[in-house]
């Protein structure tokens, strides 16, 4: 008799707390879960009775990983609820601070919490002195993040400037422009990031989900469009909720979603099955590289993917720059008034669509919200990624299961420190 | 032989960690020559119960959380707060306004009951903490200076005066002036008065003074006309804690 138990108390190298459970018996699994048992923080709780002016700043708490993410939809929520209008210039700003959090936040995922996996090492930490070259580069496209978002906001982790409205400080132009000289330099960094990308194994199992994202007619959609599925027509962002479907879980104090199917796919492959037509010409030919066609049905790309929108995101800002100093930068009153009314921003964050839902009173003080998380969307699909790919490699090693398992819920970039939060791998066999 | 460091998080947006992670190339390679991290959940696997010194990120809000921290205060020589989740229960300790079956209710619908989850409090409230870094989050060059100062056996220097001074240094327009509220007066400086320059207000994340001088305080409000309403609700954001143990 065979037995497999596979218990992994706090799966590392993501945020937040998730713990991973395999019991088998004889070859048949008796209990695969994916567990999250992360304290419950109440943010919707919260923030009822805050006023506008306090609540961007209190929800950017959610996560530090993705605050600019948080801010923005909660900016954009409290926007939509008091009919707010923008000017070219602050939407931007505001697209080129979101590439800083989108850049930052993927160099950490792609190179030093996933790439680690595929090189056979424990951590990143191993890599200085192996791949020291690609380590140094990953801490200079992590830096050159933090500088672009320090000069739109004064800091990448809890934004300052960006307010209802627009910005409470406007960049310095020399600043833009040296920092646009940077991100030209950083391209070198991006090809010998895809080159590395390109000698990587990465595992091979093929499961269609429905894959969901925000869309725009015109252009690679991070903060902006409506809802589009691999499997049903796009809806408007007010309308989330016939999207998400939240259910509770005895597992999780996350909420689990579900649309058209028993789960979905949210996060850059999911963009990318979604919206690859509209990516930048450098990222397109790195996907070319890199192997990844739309759509693409292995989750353990959703790394790869990643990749590919590093140098959308690079070549992107680089556009926006030009774009801003070409008008000037211009000083603009912000022009916000509350009204009484309900809004819903939505936003790509690096790990997938992120709702923030506010109803306000005639003051501007919020009577009710309600946050909905790309890693909380994700739940159940990396739930159903375990019971497909689980059974196919029940014949390897506890160490293999193990490593294959996480590095299934590492590809989802998952940070569960959002409001609720997860990894932790138990197998019993 | 290296002193082996160890991160813990509780609950928090990990956003202190993370910006200890950002430390620029040549500080974070200085670190790993000087220190050993043996324990560190968001960047690396392996996971070391035998460390001297321990970093705890995040407030205690739930009961399993307790005896977590009592069993890393055992074993750590020195344990120092980062941020202000653990300092002075920071956003987190806003649910402590609040009723939290209500809250509960609110957040999860009527299968509220299977969450375990009590007041927030920070972990001075929990175990005894030998050093603070303030701040949501913490500047990462405090972060370097406080670990400098333990492994040369010295005390940090941390601020003990007002924001306002650090704000005035830096050369901005008082908050006051445009009409708005602001904590700086009373709040612990080491910050740079970073909020102030990027266009906002003081928001009180590092905690008060140690002797605020909350008649000026009164006075400067007096002084503009604002009513202390406002400020009281700013005040709560980060100091719910310290303003229900007073």
């Amino acid at each position: 008799m065979t037995q497999v138990n596979i218990n992994v108390h706090y799966v590392t190298r993501v945020e937040g707390h998730g713990n991973l459970v395999l019991n088998a018996k004889d070859g048949k699994i008796e209990k695969l879960m994916w567990e999250v048992p992360e304290s419950p923080r109440l943010f919707e709780a919260m923030l009822v009775g805050r006023h506008f002016d306090d609540v961007h700043h209190i929800a950017s708490r959610i996560c530090g990983i993705c605050s600019i993410a948080h801010t923005t939809a909660s900016i954009q929520a409290t926007e939509a609820a008091f009919g707010v209008k923008l000017s070219e210039q602050t939407i931007l700003l505001r697209k080129l601070l979101y590439h800083a959090e989108m850049l930052e936040s993927h160099v950490l995922h792609t190179i030093m919490l996933a790439a680690p996996d595929f090189l056979g090492v424990e951590s990143v930490i191993p890599l200085a002195s192996t791949h020291k070259d690609v380590v140094v580069l990953a801490l200079r496209m992590k830096k050159l993040a933090y500088k672009l978002a320090e000069a739109l906001a004064e800091r990448k982790t809890h934004p300052l400037s960006c307010v209802v409205g627009g910005f409470a400080k406007l960049p310095d132009p020399a600043k833009l422009s040296a920092l646009k000289k940077e991100l030209l330099d950083a391209y070198k960094d991006m090809d010998v990031v895809v080159g590395l990308f390109k000698t990587l194994k990465i595992p091979d199992f093929v499961r269609d989900t429905e894959y969901i994202a925000l869309q725009d007619a015109k252009e690679y959609a991070f903060i902006n469009g409506m809802i589009a599925s691999s499997d049903a027509p796009a809806v408007k962002i007010d309308d989330y909720l016939k999207v998400t479907n939240e259910f509770v879980v005895p597992q999780s104090t996350a909420k689990y979603t579900r649309n058209k199917r028993d789960a979905y796919q949210v996060g850059a492959l999911a963009r990318f099955n979604l919206n690859s037509k509209l990516l930048s010409p450098k990222a397109k030919k790195a996907a070319k590289e890199l192997g990844l066609t739309a759509p693409n049905h292995n989750p353990y790309m959703i790394t790869v993917a990643q990749v590919v929108e590093l140098w959308h995101v690079l070549e992107d800002s680089v556009n926006i720059i030009d774009r801003l100093l070409e008008k000037g930068i211009k000083d603009e009153p912000l022009n916000v008034k509350p009204k009484a009314g309900r809004g819903v921003g939505a936003v790509e964050a690096p790990r997938g669509i992120l709702f923030h839902d506010y109803t306000y009173d005639a003051n501007g003080i919020v009577t009710k919200a309600n946050c909905i998380i790309p890693t909380n969307q994700n739940h159940n699909n990396i739930q159903k990624d375990l019971e497909f790919i689980v059974p196919k490699i029940l014949n390897k090693s506890d160490a293999e299961i193990t490593l294959l398992m996480e590095m299934l819920v590492r590809a989802y970039d998952p940070c569960i420190s959002c409001s609720t939060h997860a990894l932790q791998v138990e197998i019993k066999r | 032989m290296k002193p082996k460091v160890a991160f813990f998080d509780f609950t928090s947006c990990e956003g202190c960690q993370l910006d200890v992670l950002n430390l620029t190339g040549e500080e974070l390679l200085d670190l790993l020559n000087a220190v050993e991290i043996v324990n560190f959940r968001e960047a690396i696997s392996r996971r070391d119960d035998d460390y001297d010194i321990a970093f705890i990120e995040g407030s205690v809000t739930r009961e399993a959380e307790i005896p977590r921290l009592q069993k890393i205060r055992a074993q750590a020589k020195i344990l120092v707060a980062l941020g202000a989740c653990a300092c002075i229960g920071g956003v987190n300790a806003l649910k402590n306004n609040l009723k939290m079956d209500e809250a509960l209710k609110m957040v999860y619908g009527n299968d509220a009951k299977q969450f375990d989850t009590i007041p927030a409090r920070p972990i001075n409230a929990v175990v005894p903490v030998d050093f603070y870094i303030r701040g949501c989050p913490v500047q990462t060059g405090e972060v370097v200076k406080v670990i400098k100062a333990l492994l040369l056996g010295r005390k940090p220097e941390i601020p003990n005066y007002p924001v306002c001074t650090e704000c005035k240094m830096a050369g901005n327009i008082c908050v006051y002036e445009l009409g708005k509220t602001c904590l700086g007066p009373v709040t612990r400086a080491g910050c740079s008065a970073i909020c102030v320059s990027g266009g906002r207000h003081c928001w009180g994340c590092r905690g008060l003074v140690d002797e605020p001088n909350i008649n000026s305080q009164k006075d400067i409000l007096e002084k503009y006309g604002l009513s202390a309403e406002r400020i009281i609700d700013k005040f709560k954001i980060y100091n719910t804690y310290t303003e229900v143990q007073k």
